[in-house]
């Protein structure tokens, strides 16, 4: 574990880190012993079984879980050194920075327009409004699809350009890092694939750490990959990090007999 | 296996496919009494329009719909008779508008401190609190705004004994339940999802609640607003307790006036006879106010129609 970890803060600067942490909600222990560092602009893959874990530390990183009666966090969250689960920090201004797309697309029973303006206003953006809702509907790719109808409602979109909405509404707010938990599970294999495609770009401008059970994504779009996995300790499961380390070690010689068990498909 | 015992197996034997003569009679009799129960209420309320309208038929044979629109009196149990409405739809309209002040505002806050902010323990205790406000007897409201709230009012602003500021914000009162108890349900019912897209933009409880919840809500909200005037056009002791019996056209809070329904209690109490013209202005404001609570309904059933939002 210790080398994975020195080898993977030789690939680049780490902007997120953690520090033994534990999850729990109320008093089960989600997520246990975690020590791993996200670095700048790399896509990083979150891979496991179902219950391991890997969104719940996921939504751990902006505070997301804050919303959860009786999930707690202890152990340490850095984000640029500053420990996000300090008693100064504000969860909105972490959520600011970190990003999140989300499992099911979500758009907002709004207008297209309105989807991306939101976020922006309320982060109080003054510039020209029009010109960020274009170059955010770009960056997804998503402007030439909508450009004619901004005015429609966000719904009438189908699941993948939904998908690619919540994703330019993300990016309105300009986060440095985004999450995604399960971005493309609801969506076709060619909205799927655009979506990928849609990472490799953003990576130049952002972090991107994504949860996903489809291994064949995190080999294509992830630089480093983390494989979970449930453990049992007095009959209670807990999930844990197994392996971190960049995509083709984990993918072509994995250290640990689970993950090349799992990243073969022998389990999970 | 042991050869099953042929006692357990006795139903089998007198299975049939035919039709059951009686199985048959039962259900159809059953469908005839649930149908009959439904009809009822059908039934009543068509009979309470016939009559309402059958009188109020006859009361225009007597006034014209000039007098009835267009005169600014309403004086039909005097020698002077005058038959003009606008009075009493005032008083109604200025006691309903003054208790929507009341009851809009804090009805919604209410319900958006019970679905976005108070914990789950809390709001599963405040809201049967709050909805006990809905079972307080209307004359118990009437009278508190009569012998309290006016001579509490009287300290600071000069009012009529009976007068509609009084009146109209005990019934404001009187429906915050209504329109936070159906706000609650419809802001309740905005999927979670939502929320976690809008927090996870770094909105704050605030903006979430106010921009992304209320609009997502917003015809259940609309169909809380409108059963709540419904209910302010159609409450009536309060309005004969502590808002008058005067008919004025007049938009002064401080001054007495007579509501329609107020105005039908006081004359069906007293000893108007059968027949006469003091009679059948009962069945004509009653046909008025009808007519404007069923205008409410439509409008509430449009705007739900038209907000009507899917998600997911």
């Amino acid at each position: 574990m210790q080398l994975t970890h020195q080898t993977s803060t030789a690939q680049g600067t780490s902007i997120i880190s953690t520090q033994d942490v534990n999850i729990f909600y109320g008093s089960f222990l989600a997520v246990k012993q975690i020590n791993l560092d996200i670095l700048r602009n790399k896509i990083t893959a979150f891979i496991g079984p179902s219950g391991c874990g890997k969104s719940t530390l996921l939504r751990a990183f902006n505070r997301l879980n804050d919303l959860i009666v009786g999930a707690r966090v202890d152990g340490t969250i850095s984000y640029k050194g500053r420990n996000l689960y300090a008693p100064e920090i504000d969860p909105v201004e972490v959520r600011r920075q970190i990003g999140m797309v989300f499992q099911r697309p979500n758009p907002f029973p709004k207008s297209i327009y309105e989807n991306i303006a939101f976020g922006a206003r309320i982060n109080g953006y003054r510039g020209d409004m029009d010109e960020l809702v274009e170059r955010s509907l770009r960056q997804a790719a998503i402007w030439d699809e909508v450009k004619d109808k901004l005015k429609q409602s966000g719904l009438s979109l189908s699941g993948g350009q939904q998908q690619r909405l919540c994703i330019a509404r993300a990016m309105a707010v300009q986060p440095e890092v985004i999450l995604m938990d399960e971005p493309a599970s609801a969506l076709d294999p060619i909205s799927t694939l655009r979506i990928e495609d849609l990472m490799q770009e953003l990576k130049e401008q952002y972090t991107i750490i994504i949860v996903t059970h489809n291994m064949q994504q995190a080999s294509r779009v992830a630089d480093m990959t983390a494989f979970f996995n449930v453990e049992l300790t007095d009959g209670k499961r807990s999930g844990c990090l197994v392996e971190y380390d960049k995509t083709e070690q984990i993918f072509q010689n994995p250290q640990q007999q689970s993950t090349q068990e799992y990243v073969t498909g022998r389990f999970g | 296996m042991e050869t099953p015992n042929p006692v357990s197996l006795s139903i089998r034997r007198e299975r049939t496919l035919e039709k059951s003569v009686t199985r048959g009679i039962k259900e159809k009799i059953i469908a005839l009494v649930l149908l009959g129960c439904a009809l009822v209420s059908v039934l009543t309320t068509l009979g309470i329009i016939l009559t309402l309208f059958e009188v109020t038929v006859e009361f225009f044979q007597e006034v014209s719909f000039a007098q009835f629109f267009l005169d600014t009196r309403w004086t039909p149990l005097f020698a002077d008779q005058h038959f003009g409405i606008w009075p009493l739809i005032n008083g109604t309209l200025l006691i309903s508008a003054i208790a929507m002040l009341v009851a809009v505002p804090l009805g919604l806050a209410a319900a958006a401190y019970l679905s976005e902010y108070a914990s789950h323990r809390l709001a599963s205790t405040l809201r049967p609190a709050l909805e006990l406000l809905a079972g307080v007897p209307t004359v118990v409201y009437g009278y508190f705004a009569l012998t309290y709230v006016t001579p509490l009012l009287r300290n600071f602003i000069p009012l009529d004994v009976f007068n509609a500021l009084s009146s109209g914000l005990v019934m404001g009162i009187m429906i915050i339940p209504t329109v936070g108890s159906i706000s609650l349900d419809s802001l309740r019912a905005v999927p979670s999802s939502l929320r976690e897209a809008a927090y996870g933009l770094g909105a704050t409880k605030m903006e979430v609640t106010t921009q992304v919840v209320f609009p997502a809500a917003l015809s259940g909200i609309a169909a809380s607003i409108i059963l709540g005037i419904s209910r302010a056009v159609g409450e009536t002791m309060i309005v004969v307790i502590a808002a008058g019996q005067q008919p004025r056209l007049t938009l002064n809070p401080a001054e007495q006036v007579a509501a329609m329904t107020a105005y039908i209690a006081q004359v069906a109490a007293g000893d108007t006879p059968r027949g006469t013209i003091g009679y059948k202005t009962l069945f004509a404001v009653g046909s008025t106010l009808f007519l404007i609570t069923l205008l409410l309904n439509i409008i509430s059933y449009l705007i739900a129609q038209r907000f009507r939002e899917v998600y997911d």
